[in-house]
């Protein structure tokens, strides 16, 4: 049987791997909302990891529920990204700067 | 009796609202018939008070209204009626009513006529509240309300610019004076926890064998009595305009003459004389402040009194003579002979007021032309003012058997008395030059204006008649006592008991016990002193120079004057006290102000305080804005960095 550390190691890898890509991502939009992905990927990882170890279903019912909100945040944030590149004509991250100070 | 003197108080008052607010409903006469008739009443109340009082009525105390209580000090509203206070409500209310009736002549053609004689009877109001006061608060009240009321006349012809430089002048120096005042009545609040007369006078004596000094200025210890006193008469030398508080009297003569006459001679000018009377059980424990009194008073009665021998203008003449007596009154309060002052104040109060009456008479005849240098001759044309002009010169010459000389030798003889080293030699000596100089102004003035020859232009002589009626009973009424008040009162109010329980003196300074056992042998006994002591023959003296000079040869004072140049400049500037105040303290605060606004004003709580606060909020946001990068990259980072850090803290 696997233990539970190998599968928080996995989950904290993807973790890692969401955020390096949400602070170094320089240029497309898409990366990002891939990234978010990634960590609530993480997230669920850990939730039906420890569901399992403790047996406790509880943890499994969040994770369906975390994947459809998922599911309806990346439609709505793609469909921001497309009304973005409609009126810039760019997703580059860098230049989507109108609230600095 | 607690009514009547309510009443004696509220019947001017009443007149004066009514003149006042109903004057234009009421018309002229009708002014005039209800503020007479509510200082007839309170002349009348007030002589039968003192009748009453000599008969051997009770000495009335009592509060009649509290107004507040803090900290257990009450401030009230009280009446102290003893026989100082009700021979002081005499001369109050039997002056203002000449004046009162005087102004019906004088003021004739005036169209401010009804708001003339509402100020005139709210100053009797003020002044009774002044004289009954019985704690300080109230005499404060008075103080400052005859000090409004001298404002408002001297500055009755406002359309006059001189007039209103006048009253802002007389208000001004009124308030270095005043200032000092009510720091004298902080320091009888602080030391004696109280502003009633008869319990501060009550605790003096053990407050005063204390001690107790305090720090006026950092590291110099000052006797507190002294302070007190000190500070207490500083007031009385604003209002009595002592040197060199003196500077706003003579200008006080744009007001009308009846002003000049009831407020800047007979009674507001003496409200310092009589608060220094009152505060008698005060003043007695500090000799630094009765030898302070006697030098200002001294330098008052000998230097104004030569200033009016320069003057042209005959109210001016009359105003510094004033002053001269003024300085007399407060020499006989640092002697420690407060009767003398306080006698003198009402001799004076008649001839004085008589003479600035008989100056108006004079004024009204020549068409309101006040230069001596365009009269002489009068007597022809004016009989009665020359008749009653020559009484009152008498009178303040002190000419034995006038009123003028009782209370005069009597203050002479109490400086020569008197025992406060230096300062008793130097009065002595200054109020002995005195007679002589007030002899030759008031004659020089005599002469100048009712004999010599005609100086006016044939115009004037047309119309030159004597005054009417009302002008002139009332100089036949103030002539009266000018002559005879004095034989009947001053062997009681100089040497008798009359001033018992209202003023105390203590037996080492009391002079006038020492004069009253050489001198006194009754009334004529002491007129016919006067033909053995240097007094009179300095005042003879006095006349005999005035005549010489200005009627026998003019041409010497002509001369004197081009020989005598640099004085002459110094006596005709005033000593260069207008200047001195006008260059030091009007320009200095000119001067202050303006660095004050630039550098205070605009500079700090503008520039720093206003302005600076929020030009330091801009400076912190324009570095901290940066921050804020736009980036999303970023805020997620700080997002990440602070859970990792608070979930860290949390941990470990």
């Amino acid at each position: 049987m696997i233990a539970l550390s190998d599968f928080l190691v996995v989950s904290a890898l993807l973790f890692v791997i969401g955020l390096a890509g949400i602070i170094i991502n320089r240029k497309n939009i898409i990366t990002l909302l891939m990234s978010i992905e990634l960590i609530l990927l993480a997230v669920n990882t850990n939730f039906i990891a420890f569901s399992r170890y403790l047996d406790d279903a509880t943890g499994q019912v969040f994770v369906f529920f975390i994947l459809t909100v998922a599911a309806a945040e990346a439609a709505i944030g793609l469909a921001i990204l497309l009304l973005v590149f409609r009126n810039r004509r760019s997703i580059e991250v860098e230049k989507l700067d109108s609230l600095q100070g | 009796m607690e009514q009547l003197y309510l009443w004696i108080v509220l019947a001017p008052l009443i007149g004066a609202i009514v003149a006042g607010l109903l004057g234009k409903v009421i018309g002229r006469a009708g002014s005039h018939i209800v503020t007479i008739a509510g200082v007839g009443f309170s002349c009348a109340a007030s002589i039968y008070v003192l009748n009453y009082l000599l008969g051997g009525g009770e000495v009335y105390n009592g509060t009649l209204y509290t107004w507040a209580v803090i900290n257990n000090i009450s401030l009230e509203v009280g009446f102290l009626v003893d026989n100082l206070t009700a021979m002081m409500m005499v001369v109050v209310t039997f002056v203002s009513l000449m004046v009162h009736i005087y102004t019906i002549g004088y003021m004739k053609d005036d169209p401010g006529y009804q708001r003339f004689f509402s100020y005139i009877s709210l100053f009797t109001f003020a002044m009774l509240m002044l004289v009954m006061a019985n704690n300080f608060l109230q005499l404060f009240f008075g103080w400052e309300a005859v000090g409004l009321v001298s404002y408002l006349l001297i500055g009755f012809w406002f359309k006059k610019s001189t007039a209103t430089y006048a009253n802002l002048k007389a208000f001004l120096v009124n308030r270095v004076g005043d200032f000092g005042f009510l720091l004298g009545i902080a320091g009888v609040l602080y030391f004696f926890d109280s502003l009633d007369y008869a319990t501060v006078f009550g605790k003096v004596e053990a407050f005063a064998a204390t001690n107790a000094t305090f720090d006026v200025i950092a590291g110099s210890e000052w006797s507190a009595m002294t302070v007190i006193c000190i500070c207490l008469f500083i007031g009385a030398m604003g209002k009595s305009a002592q040197v060199p508080l003196h500077v706003w009297l003579p200008d006080s003569m744009e007001g009308p003459t009846p002003i000049s006459a009831l407020i800047h001679a007979a009674t507001m000018v003496t409200a310092g004389v009589f608060m220094v009377a009152r505060m008698s059980p005060l003043f007695e424990f500090s000799e630094t402040a009765l030898a302070f009194i006697l030098v200002i008073g001294a330098t008052t009665a000998l230097f104004m009194g030569l200033l009016g021998l320069v003057q042209h203008d005959i109210k001016r003449v009359v105003a510094y003579s004033t002053l001269s007596q003024l300085g007399y009154m407060v020499v006989a309060l640092g002697a420690s002979a407060y009767a003398a002052g306080v006698f003198h104040l009402m001799t004076h109060a008649f001839f004085k007021a008589l003479l600035f009456l008989a100056a108006g008479s004079v004024i009204i005849g020549m068409h309101h032309e006040q230069d001596m240098r365009k009269m002489g001759g009068l007597y022809k044309y004016m009989p009665i003012t020359w008749i009653t002009s020559l009484v009152g010169s008498l009178a303040l010459i002190g000419t034995p058997f006038f009123s003028g000389y009782y209370s005069k030798d009597a203050i002479i003889l109490a400086a020569g008395a008197s025992d406060l080293g230096a300062a008793s030699s130097y009065a002595y000596f200054a109020v002995m030059s005195g007679v002589f100089i007030t002899a030759l102004y008031s004659f020089r003035m005599f002469f100048l204006v009712f004999h010599t020859n005609e100086r006016f232009d044939e115009h004037t002589k047309a119309h030159l008649k004597e005054s009417p009626l009302v002008v002139t009973l009332p100089l036949i009424l103030l002539a009266i006592p000018s002559v005879i008040i004095a034989w009947p009162s001053a062997g009681e109010m100089l040497f008798g008991d009359f001033f018992k329980g209202a003023i105390s003196v203590a037996s080492n300074h009391d002079v006038l016990a020492q004069v009253g056992e050489q001198y006194w042998t009754g009334a004529v006994g002491f007129a016919l002193h006067a033909f053995l002591s240097p007094v009179l023959y300095l005042a003879l003296a006095g006349v005999g120079t005035a005549w010489f000079l200005y009627v026998k040869r003019p041409d010497i004072p002509v001369a004197l004057e081009k020989q005598f140049k640099a004085l002459h400049t110094l006596l005709s500037n005033k000593y260069y006290f207008d200047e001195f105040n006008q260059k030091i303290f009007a320009n200095g605060t000119v001067l202050l102000g303006q660095k004050l606004w630039k550098h205070a004003d605009q500079g700090l709580i503008d520039g720093v305080m206003v302005n600076g606060s929020a030009k330091s909020v801009g400076l912190a946001a324009r570095v901290i804005r940066h921050v804020q990068t736009g980036q999303v990259s970023h805020y997620a980072f700080a997002m990440i960095f602070g859970l990792v850090f608070f979930l860290g803290w949390l941990v470990f």
